[in-house]
């Protein structure tokens, strides 16, 4: 029959010119466009995602890489939405990205539901590998655990030890709270109190002065983003660091760093799973980034949903498939390599294994030009930096 | 030492204060949309995006002209009152004829447009913009360290609100606008051209948002967002006021300013919403305001 020539014909064709298989991969990017989080996580993300479909040079390869984002504007509700959407009707592969704890807890949730794959970078909560966590949900870039460890025991340390939290109230900033609470108490300090404020909040004033009469000698930010930004302002503001308190910004993103101008901002002690300056190949790759998103430096979120798409594609091709549990389970067992956070893992509770690094923000006299900010102090292990295993409230690893 | 419900006195009149601030921004704004509403009958949704205009401006005649704070709080307000006319006569004035929902979707989408257009160019974590060194350091109150430059604020924005009330209830200037939001039609009758009227009163309304901009740029980060996170409580404002009464703008704004600080001590998960809870109240009993008349 003529109809089957022509289909014979094809399919020789198609043999002859691509690798060994041919899949459409649809990476959804969903986090903040908008909002407080669009800078550190939004459209830079998506960049990110693209340059590890590039790098990997998936199209060769056989994988057409299709990436969509969408806006989920920090709310669980808008969240679920477009989850929902994207895998039922536009076939959405892999969801990525989402930061807000709370959206990502919705999104984790829809994903368990219909067996997708969920690639965590901007939320933070350790609940994502904790009680909630799903057989394919990896949490990529960081948490609060993370967080907790590296600058809550730093601030200890160095000799600050009564706490007081100025908390979001909302998932994210619970967990901080209760994750740094912890470690501060091992440590051998103590927690005097906590206030939580609105999320998003405009004027911290208030909040800060509960915290400066409550006598403790840090205040630690158990908050994000531009939250973080103007309560480090209006500290400095209100005479509250002068006085002798200290700050611990438990998260703060470089572009934090960059609102803030290093005049506020140095001497803030934080703790990051990326900075570009590390070495050669994260400038080369911070460069390329840079260039396409008008001269800003990349975040560990944008860092992390690179890695963590790279991990992905590797494993669609190494399995031939993109069928959910075989794709998870070759993720889970080979190991991770990149040019952002080198070497690592993914561990059986979906925790991405790589070291975090502590660093201290330069004087504006320190600093030799835009961009440059931090002062690394300490790498912490990957081991140290996540929840061991035999405390994780993971049923996967019960 | 007496304590009020477990509060030091000495925190509770540094909330008292900090809630005055806040509430120094509240009578700014509110004053200004209580304007525009009382003679225009617009409700003028972009002015949120017009009191971050007034930050970014002032931001950009520092950095791109080198120009103070001092000038930027008169070149501001006359930069932004300026687009405040133009969109006034090329937009707004084809909607008196229309019902008031017409006004007010045309200044939301104009808010939407606005503050898309900034976040595209700056993006969201803001741009520093620093208290100006006249007014850095502060005052050791005993109960509360206060920062000169709010107290600034609070002085700058009570003689606004009291030179903007004094204008329009007592001058002849200001009986002109009353009796052209009574009868504009009677008041055209007698020489006065009503419509450059409105427009010049939009503009004055948007200089005072842009006003509030300036003052707020050097304590909340200049960013696209900031206007759209507070026009909201500012709309409860003017609904508990009543709409478009002056005093009623003023008073509100500075006592909910009060009110929400008090919250932030004994109900902090509460403060967002306070204002909000204390609008429907005043809606059901109420209705028109707390100093606003039926008409």
């Amino acid at each position: 029959m003529k109809l089957n020539g022509t289909l014979l014909a094809t399919a020789a064709a198609v043999l002859l010119a691509t690798p060994a298989f041919a899949v459409d991969v649809k990476i959804g990017v969903l986090n903040d466009r908008s909002g407080v989080y669009a800078d550190l996580s939004g459209e830079g993300s998506v960049v990110a995602a693209r340059m590890a479909a590039e790098d990997f040079d998936a199209e060769a390869k056989g994988i057409n890489v299709e990436i969509i984002s969408a806006d989920h504007q920090n709310k669980p509700d808008v969240a679920s939405n477009i989850a929902r959407q994207w895998y039922d009707e536009e076939n959405v592969d892999v969801i990525a990205d989402v930061p807000t704890s709370s959206a990502a807890l919705a999104v984790n949730e829809i994903s368990r539901e219909k067996d997708k794959l969920f690639l965590v970078s901007g939320a933070a909560t350790t609940e994502l590998t904790g009680a909630a966590c799903a057989p394919a949900t990896l949490h990529w870039t960081y948490d609060t655990y993370a967080l907790a460890t590296g600058t809550g025991s730093a601030m200890v340390e160095a000799g600050h030890d009564k706490w007081f939290f100025l908390t979001a109230d909302y998932a994210f900033g619970h967990s901080l709270e209760e994750n740094t609470t912890k470690v501060v108490q091992e440590s051998g300090g103590e927690v005097l109190g906590s206030v939580r404020h609105p999320f998003p909040g405009t004027d911290f004033s208030s909040f800060l002065l509960q915290a400066q009469a409550s006598g403790a000698d840090v205040i630690g930010l158990a908050n994000a983003g531009g939250d973080t930004v103007n309560a480090i302002k209006q500290a400095s503001e209100f005479g509250i660091t002068q006085a002798g308190q200290a700050l611990a910004g438990l998260l703060i993103f470089i572009t934090d760093v960059h609102a803030l101008g290093l005049e506020t901002a140095q001497g803030l002690v934080l703790t990051e799973a990326f900075y570009w300056d590390l070495n050669d190949e994260t400038r080369a790759w911070s460069d390329r980034y840079s260039e396409q998103m008008g001269g800003a430096k990349p975040t560990m979120v944008h860092a992390g949903v690179y890695s963590a798409v790279l991990h992905y594609l590797k494993a669609v091709e190494a399995t031939g498939s993109k069928e959910t549990a075989a794709v998870v389970e070759w993720m889970k067992a080979n190991p991770t390599e990149d040019t952002v956070f080198g070497e690592g893992s993914v561990r059986a509770d979906g925790r991405h294994m790589h070291d975090m690094y502590l660093f201290e923000v330069k004087s504006p006299s320190e600093s030799t030009g835009e961009w440059d900010y931090y002062e690394l102090l300490a790498t912490i292990p990957a081991e140290q930096a996540a929840i061991p295993l035999e405390e994780s409230a993971c049923e996967l690893v019960q | 030492m007496f304590e009020l419900l477990g509060i030091p006195p000495q925190a509770l009149f540094g909330q008292l204060l900090l809630g005055l601030i806040n509430g120094s921004f509240y009578a700014l704004l509110s004053l200004g949309l209580a304007v525009i509403f009382g003679l225009l009958n617009i409700i003028n949704f972009a002015h949120g995006a017009q009191y971050m205009m007034g930050a970014f401006v002032a931001w950009m005649l520092l950095t791109y002209f080198g120009i103070n704070y001092w000038w930027a709080l008169v070149l501001v307000p006359l930069v932004v009152g300026a687009t405040g006319v133009v969109i006034e006569r090329l937009m707004i004035s084809r909607l008196y004829h229309l019902d008031h929902l017409y006004g007010l979707l045309l200044t939301f989408g104009l808010a939407l447009i606005i503050q898309g257009l900034f976040r595209n160019q700056y993006g969201v974590s803001g741009l520093p913009y620093s208290i100006p060194a006249e007014l850095a350091g502060g005052q050791n109150l005993g109960f509360m360290f206060l920062p000169n430059y709010r107290g600034w604020v609070v002085v700058a924005s009570v003689i606004v609100c009291f030179s903007t009330w004094f204008a329009i209830e007592k001058t002849r200037l200001g009986a002109y606008l009353r009796a052209a939001t009574e009868n504009p039609t009677l008041v055209g009758a007698f020489g006065i051209n009503v419509p450059r009227m409105i427009t010049l009163t939009y503009g004055f309304g948007v200089g005072l948002a842009a006003l509030a901009g300036v003052l707020a740029a050097p304590i909340y980060s200049v960013n696209p967002n900031m206007g759209a996170d507070l026009i909201i409580v500012v709309f409860a404002v003017v609904v508990i006021g009543g709409m478009g009464s002056i005093l009623g703008a003023i008073l509100t704004g500075f006592g909910l300013g009060i009110v929400e600080g008090l919250t932030r001590v004994f109900y902090p998960e509460g403060s967002a919403v306070v204002i909000f809870v204390i609008m429907a109240i005043v809606l059901l009993i109420k209705p028109a305001g707390l100093f606003g008349r039926t008409a």
